[in-house]
């Protein structure tokens, strides 16, 4: 039912045969096309930016007020690709290969290997665009083993990586801004997707600063809209990151794959109390040196510096000698989530573990510390107000990728003809659970190697068609329905307020659809959120207008798509039966405690077809099949 | 542990970019020493919710101080009292129990206020499009390490490359000038390599561009004092130094054309 056009012959090949198979659009013909591409983080600056150098004519929208604002800038450990300059032994192979076993083999072999082979073109581009990168005295570049690789391919520009790409993606949009090829829409929430015949054809957006809906048409429609972990609430992700264009193309008919995986990273600051806002990562590369414990005795409450070694337990050391505090990231995050729910936990609210620093501290000096991780510390010292040089710091998981999201095939098209989705948005490259320096990777692959490449093949058949106008009645009716909406929630007239109802949606999800499910909890959720829906919607307090900057407004439309979205993700994590990477099933474990997939019934993608807001979505399954990598059980003993 | 602070806020309040502004006293009771400055915001607008008012608009994002998207003028300084630090990782813990805090927008004539707190400020963007990137369309790069660039350069570059486009810089600036955020720019690309074939264009552009919409720096420094990256004002010494000389080349290149 969904065909993912993976191209034919030996996976070496299939990008290659495929670029030369698929349609292209001659370079006069280019500016005769028109599309329009949503979000400006990586993928979406990147795509924009090529596709414009290429000819065609290009807008781009983001709810920023510049495009260099979107949440990329916030990536801090690095980026990989299969350089190989360390002479460690990395290839395109093995990257592949990585990726493929960290995602728990529930990713598309042929998008992981394109993904590995136009790796090392990204940072080249990168480079000549002039992103500040780490060097080596030499003048070459320099690189880090991250997130537990057991080859140095990450590259990195300080703690700033992901600020420096975006820039680089930034100002090269700018030049082609310049040019005349792009047109960049500011403070836009694009909040409908139009759809004529079957196919993508414009969308409807809402201008956050004077209120006005708009409606913009294109020959084809990127989403590069980034991922979805605020529905928690509480995540590592920016407070305006939101699921809406997405959500608002599944409910135009895109399916959505696999809402169930999301990635809960180890090393954040815990939450210190409720008027807390956003969860703040401290980068993976912190437990290169830092040890993890927590105090044997639940009730030994002494301060850590007073807890002798005999009285402290290395959770993660014992449990795992041969990775010890680097297990990947969905490890070391249920291994946290197990000792604080034993009570063991440490901190004021007791939600957090240790992540010492005084080893090495006593071993190699302060200063070398300092070298380090000084802007580390010193962002934790900002915000919690204590010296890691002195005390522990007391870290815990929060929500930060979500491997799921719009179902897409080897051209990165979505169920729907001529909509595209790139980056965090869209399903394909990550599986079950994303590594280290992966992201940033994926996004400047879609959008700069990847889709300016098979968009042609879609347009090519569309040479000569004008645009849908925008008085069609299929933009009319959007426009409509948008303005219908938005105006709506200014008469509910409620009790209580949008975040009210964000925070306790994030706390069912949370609790029930977290770091561990099972079968009880997600049933519970799967109650208690449609009855949370229907409160929030007969309930929830807007005031204002809907003709000016209105803030509640801007968030009352992404709390609501948050709300089916999270009924979605429980219902596929409990259709799930089996653990697999980020999506930990308790009745499904090894007698190690370990994810235990079952590939023989669970080797699928789960595509949920959107049916109508009474009837649940429909499972659509693409089968994975693996030729070139074996299927075992992740082991980090 | 969070202590609680009473604290007597002056908020700037402004319907839009044409109404007239005004104050809002507001008595915030009981807020966490442990809140950021944000969060402390958003504790004042559920409770102006709760009594029928509408919430005060400030623009905000990431809460990691690196977006760029905050910035509030906190008793007349831009991002408040703590140096090297956005308005978001500014943490009320740095407040007195009683203090008295005057909340505004950053002010400056190419920043207008859309509502409140929150200012445009698109003007950033015109800078930048007039020739703040390297021109290398994608595919045409060569290998990554055929270009090789001393560590202190690559170092240097990032001490620049890492402004965030905050805007600070020109709130703080008696003047409202752009000189840091548009020296930052030069500067990350002009010491570079790739950037020498653009370098004289570029500063050309970007500087006349810059004083479109600004006003003209007089050397104040107050833009370093209020930068939460604390970006030096060597950049500044540097941009007028390749503008001068990029007027000279420019003129000599135009002549021969």
């Amino acid at each position: 039912m969904l065909d993912a056009k993976i191209p034919a012959g030996p996976i070496a090949e299939k990008w290659d045969n495929h670029k030369f198979s698929i349609k292209l659009v001659n370079p006069n013909n280019k500016r005769r096309f028109t599309v329009l591409v949503v979000g400006t983080g990586l993928a979406g600056a990147s795509a924009a930016a090529s596709m414009a150098e290429l000819g065609y004519n290009v807008e781009a929208f983001t709810f920023h007020d510049s495009p260099r604002r979107a949440h990329s800038i916030a990536a801090q450990g690095g980026i990989n690709a299969a350089k190989n300059y360390r002479n460690d032994g990395d290839s395109i192979f093995r990257l592949f290969y990585d990726t493929v076993k960290g995602g728990d083999y529930r990713s598309r072999e042929a998008n992981v290997y394109r993904l590995s082979q136009v790796s090392a073109n990204i940072i080249d581009q990168c480079a000549a665009q002039g992103v500040p990168f780490a060097r080596e005295y030499g003048g070459l570049l320099a690189n880090r083993s991250f997130g537990g690789a057991q080859v140095s391919r990450t590259f990195y520009a300080r703690g700033q990586t992901g600020q420096q790409l975006l820039l680089g993606a930034y100002q090269a949009l700018a030049g082609q801004v310049a040019a005349g090829k792009v047109t960049v829409h500011n403070n836009c929430d694009v909040l409908d997707i139009v759809v004529k015949d079957g196919e993508a054809c414009g969308l409807v957006i809402r201008d956050l600063m004077t209120g006005e809906t708009r409606a913009y048409s294109g020959h084809a429609v990127v989403l590069a809209t980034g991922g979805y972990s605020n529905v928690y609430y509480l995540s590592t992700n920016a407070m305006n990151c939101n699921v809406t264009a997405a959500w608002r193309a599944h409910r135009r008919g895109a399916a959505f794959a696999n809402p169930c995986y999301t990635q809960i990273h180890p090393t954040c600051i815990p939450a210190s109390d409720d008027f807390q806002s956003k969860l703040t990562l401290m980068s993976e590369s912190l437990r290169n040196d830092g040890r993890i414990w927590v105090p044997r005795d639940a009730k030994d409450t002494r301060s850590p510096e007073l807890v002798d070694e005999a009285d402290r337990y290395y959770y993660l050391e014992e449990k795992y000698p041969a990775f010890g505090n680097l297990v990947p990231r969905d490890v070391a995050s249920r291994n946290a989530k197990t000792v604080v729910d034993k009570g063991m936990g440490v901190g004021p609210s007791r939600n957090g573990v240790y992540l010492d620093f005084s080893d090495v501290i006593a071993a190699d000096g302060e200063q070398v510390v300092r070298e380090k991780y000084g802007n580390l510390f010193d962002m934790y010292e900002r915000i919690t107000g204590e010296n890691p040089y002195r005390v522990p710091m007391r870290i815990y998981p929060a929500t930060h990728y979500t491997m799921g999201g719009l179902w897409v095939d080897y051209n990165l098209m979505t169920t729907i003809p001529g909509l595209y989705a790139i980056g965090e948005c869209n399903f394909s490259d990550h599986g079950a659970n994303r590594l280290g320096a992966s992201a940033l990777m994926q996004g400047l692959a879609d959008g700069y190697f990847v889709l300016p490449y098979t968009i042609g093949d879609y347009l090519a058949e569309k040479l000569g068609d004008p645009v849908v106008p925008t008085d069609d009645p299929a933009f009319t009716e959007s426009v409509t329905a948008v303005e219908d909406r938005t105006r709506r929630w200014l008469t509910v007239k409620g009790s209580l307020t949008v975040d009210h109802y964000h925070r306790e949606l994030g706390k069912i999800i949370w609790e029930y659809c977290g770091m561990t499910r099972n079968r009880a909890g997600l049933e519970k959720a799967l109650n208690e959120i449609p009855v949370l829906r229907e409160e929030f919607r007969a309930n929830v307090k807007v005031l204002g207008s809907a003709d000016t900057a209105n803030q509640s407004l801007e968030k009352v439309n992404r709390v609501d798509d948050f709300m089916e979205l999270a009924e979605l993700k429980v219902r596929d994590a409990l259709h799930r039966e089996e653990s697999c990477g980020g999506h930990f099933r308790e009745e499904h474990q090894t007698e190690e405690g370990e994810a235990q997939r079952d590939d023989g019934n669970f080797a699928y993608v789960a595509a949920w077809q959107w049916q109508n807001p009474d009837k649940p979505q429909k499972l659509l399954a693409e089968p994975l099949e693996f030729e070139y990598v074996k299927l075992t059980q992740r082991s980090y003993k | 542990m969070s202590r609680m602070l009473q604290l007597k806020l002056r908020i700037w309040r402004q319907g839009g970019p044409a109404s007239r502004g005004s104050f809002l006293d507001v008595d915030a009771h009981d807020i966490p020493t442990d809140a950021s400055f944000l969060e402390m915001l958003d504790i004042v607008n559920e409770r102006l919710l709760e009594d029928g008012i509408e919430p005060v608009v400030f623009a905000h994002d990431c809460r990691e101080g690196i977006c760029g998207t905050c910035g509030l003028m906190i008793n007349g300084r831009a991002h408040g009292p703590e140096l090297g630090t956005a308005t978001c990782q500014l943490h009320m813990r740095k407040f007195k129990d009683g203090d008295e805090i005057v909340i505004e927008p950053f002010r400056a004539a190419a920043f207008p206020v859309v509502r409140d707190l929150m200012v445009d400020r698109r003007a950033f963007d015109r800078i930048i499009e007039a020739g703040g990137y390297i021109s290398a369309p994608t595919g045409t790069a060569p290998d990554a390490n055929e270009i090789l660039i001393p560590k202190d350069v690559a170092d240097f570059s990032m001490d620049a490359a890492q402004c965030i486009g905050c805007g600070a810089c020109v709130a703080a600036c008696p003047n409202s000038a752009a000189q840091l955020f548009t020296a930052a720019k030069l500067g990350h690309l002009n010491v570079l390599p790739q950037g020498q074939p653009e370098r004289w264009r570029r500063t050309e552009a970007m500087v006349e561009t810059m004083e479109q919409y600004f006003g003209s720096c007089t050397n104040h420094g107050e833009c370093h004092t209020a930068c939460p990256k604390e970006i030096s004002l060597d950049f500044i010494a540097l941009l007028n130094r390749d503008y001068i000389k990029a007027k000279t080349k420019n003129r000599r290149l135009a002549s021969q054309a």
